[in-house]
């Protein structure tokens, strides 16, 4: 059984059919990503997972259990964790306090400390930011701020979406980084859009491709890759 | 962390009651300046002829002598504006969205806080009863209405705001004005039913008309008498109780914190697990109760209460709302004060200073006069500027 999985899961953005029968599945470990144009529905595929964009056909599953049209604080509580789009950060809310959001159905307060402690580990200029307001961030830091905030719950399956976008290349390469280290060390199961194709096939184990609500090529990210397709339309030539 | 709990708790609570003392020491000095350089301008004039024949003094005195009472009068209402704001600026701050039906959220707390009050009146509970009991009673009364107004406030979200949640601002605008015609005249139709009276009269009980005596100050052979209505103090302990309440709830704790962020970005609040559509609801009970609580209060106050008694008061709490930056929990404070303070000079001095002209009604045409200049020059209110703090 797969951790997450997707069967003909059809969505609409007002009169827009955005999603034409999406089905994809992630193996529980696995970092997989999306790659597609603008408008290719890759965002959307991540909001439908998470009950932000109405299914109105298909089926989701998480674990095998249905998860599909459950509003998204419950998918969140059973696991699956979403860093939205343009990083969501609570603008007038501090970093500790966006990130107290972030363990919002934990009710132990000293275990919301703890795992503060751990994000820090991970991102130690967010400690020195702890008492900033979000808003008052720098991009990347916002960045390690929704990282860090969707990580909080400890998902079984992280969405991330689009998380190298208006970075610095340093900083890219800083969050791929956490990203390998998540699913290495933690088991943390990744599913990740990415505008940029490049990064986000060397990081993940497989990949699918999307292009206007559908998917048009599945693989492991070495086979996509080599498409010469891919290459010419994502990969620069 | 438990030290650092406490330190905070402490922040929070003593930010507010400092704002406090601030807002109102500011706008008492500055309309008492203006108010006394404008009677000494206006010495010899013909509305100081006046005076010196109907109170014996000139207008300089008459204005010093009277000051005291106006400034404490002025803070009373300014409390009872700024607790009514307080609703119209939480709503505001999580839906961007102004809830026209809450002045007959507040409306429905003062009825069924008077109601309850004639209930005991009439079962013999409150002739006779020691102050001690009256204030029990009286606090029996304003949690009644903040339970009645508090849940009336969750019902209308939910019947006329949720379904409309995705439609344009316009609509749930017209809807909340539909809510208000209908809250009306469900309190018309239930007490034509029950009492079949529209004017409801709060019992007299308790010391609360008695006035205290703060000072009298010998001046120029007259007194300037410092004293204060029971009622009074009672109105502004309970508005400040509210006040630094909610701030502490919405700026240090949990709930607060949720809240704050289904104000900043719904879709990003459900993420993080919170339950959006609950903490709606939990604001608008909130922002009910403290609207139903107000309504007791203003009841207290003025004593006489009919079906449309949440108009005037609803739209002055709304004028000061925007006046401070709505959506703003300091700025409803501080629009709620200067309003109170500002119609309550007028109303006092309006009539002597312009012989006769222009009585004290004309208190009304100067809160909306300030609503419309707001709107013109700073729709951001006093305090827009620090969104910030917005709810």
């Amino acid at each position: 059984m797969s951790l997450l999985e997707l069967q003909n899961v059809h969505s609409f953005y007002g009169h827009i059919h955005a999603l034409k029968g999406i089905s994809l599945r992630v193996e529980e470990g696995e970092v997989v990503t999306l790659i597609g144009g603008n408008g290719a529905g890759k965002s959307t595929t991540l909001r439908t997972i998470s009950g932000l964009v109405h299914a109105r056909e298909g089926k989701i599953l998480l674990n095998g259990q249905d998860i599909t049209n459950l509003p998204p604080h419950e998918i969140v509580s059973i696991g699956v964790g979403h860093v939205p789009e343009g990083r969501g950060i609570f603008p007038r809310l501090t970093v500790r306090e966006n990130l107290e959001m972030g363990a919002y159905t934990l009710s132990n307060p000293a275990e919301v400390e703890r795992r503060m402690e751990a994000v820090f580990e991970l991102f130690p200029r967010l400690k020195e930011r702890i008492s900033q307001k979000g808003g008052t961030l720098s991009g990347g830091e916002q960045q390690m701020l929704a990282t860090g905030r969707g990580l909080m719950l400890r998902p079984k399956i992280l969405l991330m979406d689009e998380p190298s976008m208006g970075l610095a290349p340093v900083l890219v390469e800083l969050i791929f980084g956490v990203i390998r280290n998540l699913n290495q060390q933690d088991g943390t199961t990744i599913l990740l859009v990415e505008q940029n194709a490049l990064m986000a096939l060397k990081y993940a184990n497989r990949a699918y491709v999307l292009e206007t609500g559908k998917i048009v090529l599945s693989g492991s990210s070495q086979e996509i890759a080599q498409n010469p397709e891919v290459k010419k339309a994502y990969l620069g030539g | 962390m438990r030290r650092v709990f406490n330190s905070q708790t402490i922040r929070e609570i003593l930010r507010p009651l400092g704002q406090i003392v601030v807002f109102v020491t500011a706008s008492g000095v500055v309309l008492s300046l203006l108010i006394l350089l404008l009677a000494l301008l206006l010495r010899g004039s013909a509305a100081d002829q006046a005076t010196i024949e109907r109170n014996g003094m000139d207008i300089f005195t008459y204005t010093l002598v009277n000051l005291p009472q106006v400034l404490i009068d002025g803070v009373t209402i300014g409390f009872v504006y700024a607790a009514i704001a307080l609703g119209y600026t939480m709503v505001y701050g999580v839906l961007e969205f102004i809830n026209f039906a809450h002045s007959e959220i507040f409306a429905i707390g003062a009825f069924v806080g008077v109601e309850a009050l004639i209930f005991l009146e009439s079962a013999g509970m409150l002739s006779g009863a020691s102050n001690l009991s009256a204030y029990l009673w009286l606090i029996l009364a304003i949690l009644l209405g903040m339970i009645a107004a508090g849940s009336v406030a969750i019902l209308v979200e939910m019947s006329a705001y949720r379904p409309l949640r995705h439609a344009p601002r316009l609509v749930p605008l017209i809807s909340a004005i539909g809510v208000s015609f209908f809250l009306q005249d469900a309190i018309r139709l239930i007490e034509s039913l029950t009492t079949g009276q529209f004017h409801r009269i709060i019992p007299t009980f308790g010391n609360f008309d008695e006035r205290f005596s703060l000072a009298s100050i010998p001046y120029l052979g007259t007194n300037i008498n410092l004293d204060i209505q029971v009622k009074s103090v009672w109105v502004i302990f309970a508005a400040i109780l509210m006040l630094v309440g909610l701030n502490y709830l919405v700026n240090a704790t949990k709930l607060g914190k949720a809240i704050r962020s289904v104000a900043q970005d719904q879709a990003t609040a459900s993420l993080m697990g919170i339950n959006v559509n609950r903490i709606i609801s939990l604001t608008f009970l909130i922002g009910g109760a403290l609207g139903g609580a107000a309504g007791v209060l203003y009841a207290l106050k003025f004593t006489r209460i009919d079906p449309f008694v949440g108009f005037f008061p609803g739209i002055k709490a709304f004028t000061a709302a925007v006046l401070g930056g709505i959506g703003n929990i300091t700025g409803a404070l501080l629009g709620g004060i200067v309003l109170g303070m500002l119609e309550t000079f007028a109303g006092s001095y309006l009539n002597v200073f312009t012989v006769g002209a222009f009585g004290a009604e004309y208190k009304d045409i100067l809160a909306f006069g300030i609503l419309i200049l707001v709107l013109i020059f700073r729709p951001s209110g006093l305090l827009g500027e620090q969104v910030g703090q917005k709810a």
